[in-house]
């Protein structure tokens, strides 16, 4: 049965490495499953629209996002607003700033907290990963224990709700962009924690580990070069998947009054905050940063679902 | 002295709020320089459980090990964990049952060759590289330079296996165990494989400790065969007197089993009745008792003893072993 699947395999192979691709490795054996993957592209190009309007919103904006150039013609408080036109394509928001402008630069804004937050949970998250993961399988006795209490506290930390630990930590830290990006990194510390963790015990039991100690290499070794290189792929998804998570969550903390209060520096989650005042007049206002927000999240979710599909182990020839 | 004496091994999983488990009970052997010792059985008689206590690949949690395994005169099971760590892969090596789980996956063959170069031998880079190449090359791959760039899941079953004893043997060590090194090959290769393992152990005097169930390998390759049995020896002799007098019922049900060309056409097979059982326990009695055709009340009655009774050095653990009945065999 098994015999018949290797046989099968082995066809495949062959037929495989006539094509020249001989020496590829998994890693691009993933890559050539992506770009097969319509998810992938659609998800690709919809980050890469946003990290190129990320780099250069700022100066291809028509107008600087702070200036008050139509002053004139919105007065909010009698609910005169100016919406979509050639000047101002996404028109103006309630103090008579250009919104296009403000979404360029905001978009800036969006990507650093969340690629930031992002790195924090993976840097972070995947040391307290490998320390408990090393300790639990190769370990011994003791190490069994230190990856109990690692993972104990962990356990808290995801018992608490995301986004009342983020608040907690924002309101102890004060008001700023710093802020946003630290609480919702500190959030992401334990997901990424287990998740190496977990992917680094199964690969422990593995019958490449045993034959590896038994040539006598030394735990520091077997945990680099044998069981970490094989249970990273998860947590490389995840990182995709957490920067979705990352920016919605910036923005929710943004929105609640947490985010970065200087004007000059606008942020998709203030903008939308600010545009709760004027809904029932403008809604357009809510619309534009709210959409950019979705747009973003949605394509990381659908490339790290793609990579997900890509670098699963279970369909790796 | 024996380059690896075993004796008395015994090994017992132990887990709370269950019958500890004896899987190795009391399990004697040497094994010379340039010797291939087999130990064979069926599978859950204790055979790789005793390699991973001799290697010390055991887990450390739920698992008593009894008895003394002297390699070169120290005790595998009493030392230290980094001076057997040092030992493994240098004096002592181990080729597994299943080449392509055993290799790393993601990792290239060149780099889990050079691990080991870079670890016992100390050598880094270029020097490393060569040698690797020519440890591939020594265990009959071919194109070796190219193949050391390859992943295990581009190569076949046999080359897998190949790189596997090309690692085991890359710091020549004293004393190699392979535990069913050809189980999970076909039949052409698994020749091809035990050719190459005979070329070793002749050409270094390696000692080879061969565990399998196949006793075609056993035929093949080994001086010296201990016949497994619930975690004891049954019996113990050279291979050909084994294959000539079978002594112990098991041993003697093992080779009669054996499909032969030569039968009559339509001539049921002979095989063992009934399965290993691990809770029969050799502690009240024979443990192969209840699958045994000649067993009497006798061997219900304490732990048989290995005894000679047929020649020197053929140890059989039986009290009603299979001996030639007189004359009425020789006449017939």
């Amino acid at each position: 049965m098994t015999k018949k699947a290797d046989k099968i395999d082995r066809l495949a192979e062959l037929m495989q490495s006539s094509e020249a691709t001989t020496g590829a490795s998994l890693w691009r054996e993933a890559m050539r499953r992506l770009r097969r993957s319509k998810m992938a592209i659609i998800g690709a190009v919809v980050i890469a629209v946003f990290v190129v309007l990320a780099v250069v919103g700022p100066w291809v904006a028509p107008h600087a996002p702070t200036a008050q150039t139509w002053r004139g013609e919105v007065f909010a408080n009698q609910g005169k607003f100016v919406g979509m036109r050639g000047e101002n394509w996404f028109g103006l928001d309630h103090l008579g700033r250009d919104m296009f402008s403000r979404m360029l630069v905001g978009a800036r804004q969006t990507l650093l907290v969340g690629v930031v937050s992002m790195l924090i949970g993976l840097l972070v998250g995947a040391l307290v990963g490998v320390l408990s993961g090393a300790a639990a399988t190769l370990g011994g006795r003791a190490g069994q224990r230190v990856d109990t209490v690692i993972m104990r506290v962990t356990d808290i930390m995801l018992s608490l709700p995301s986004l009342l630990l983020a608040v907690s930590i924002a309101a102890v830290m004060g008001q700023s962009l710093t802020t946003v990006m630290i609480a919702v990194g500190v959030v992401q510390i334990p997901i990424f924690a287990r998740l190496l963790r977990g992917s680094m015990l199964a690969q422990g039991g593995s019958d490449y580990v045993l034959a590896a100690k038994a040539l006598g290499i030394r735990n520091k070794r077997i945990v680099l070069t044998q069981i970490l290189p094989n249970s990273i792929s998860p947590v490389i998804v995840q990182a995709t998947l957490s920067l979705a998570t990352a920016i919605i969550e910036a923005a929710a903390l943004s929105y609640l009054g947490l985010g970065n209060p200087d004007p000059a520096i606008p942020e998709w989650g203030v903008m939308l905050s600010q545009a709760q005042r004027f809904f029932d007049n403008e809604p357009m206002m809510a619309v534009y940063p709210a959409v950019g927000i979705i747009i973003t999240a949605l394509g990381f979710t659908l490339l790290g679902e793609a990579m997900r599909e890509a670098l699963d182990p279970k369909l790796r020839g | 002295m024996a380059l690896l004496s075993v004796d008395e091994l015994s090994v017992t999983f132990t887990a709370k709020g269950r019958k500890d488990s004896t899987a190795v009970d009391g399990v004697s052997f040497d094994v010379d320089q340039g010797q291939v010792v087999g130990l064979v059985g069926e599978s859950g008689c204790g055979k790789s459980v005793t390699s991973l206590a001799l290697m010390g690949l055991l887990p450390d949690k739920g698992v008593r090990v009894g008895g003394r395994a002297l390699f070169e005169g120290e005790d595998l099971l009493t030392m230290s964990p980094r001076k057997r760590r040092d030992l493994r892969g240098s004096q002592l090596a181990m080729i597994f049952q299943d080449p392509l789980s055993s290799l790393n996956p993601v990792v290239p063959i060149g780099v889990q060759v050079t691990e080991i170069l870079r670890r016992h031998r100390g050598m880094k880079g270029e020097a490393a590289r060569k040698e690797a190449a020519h440890l591939l090359d020594r265990v009959g791959i071919p194109d070796p330079d190219r193949r050391l760039k390859e992943y295990p899941h581009q190569l076949s079953g046999g080359m897998r296996q190949r790189a596997l004893i090309a690692m085991a043997v890359a710091c020549a060590p004293r004393m190699l165990i392979a535990d069913e090194p050809t189980t999970a090959l076909d039949v052409t290769i698994q020749a091809q494989i035990l050719e190459l393992l005979k070329e070793l152990v002749d050409q270094e005097g390696t000692a080879l400790l061969m565990i399998t169930h196949d006793l075609g390998v056993v035929a093949g390759l080994c001086d010296q065969v201990n016949v497994l049995y619930a975690g004891r020896a049954v019996e113990s002799a050279g291979r050909r007197e084994l294959f000539a007098h079978p002594t112990h019922p098991y041993a003697h049900g093992l080779l009669g089993s054996i499909p032969r060309l030569d039968a009559p056409r339509g001539e049921p097979l002979s095989p063992i009745r009934g399965s290993i059982n691990d809770r029969i326990s050799w502690a009240d009695g024979c443990a192969f008792a209840p699958r045994c055709d000649h067993y009497t009340m006798e061997c219900l009655t304490g732990t048989p003893e290995l005894t000679e009774p047929r020649a020197a050095g053929h140890q059989v653990r039986c009290v009603n072993p299979v001996l030639p009945k007189p004359q009425a065999e020789v006449s017939a």
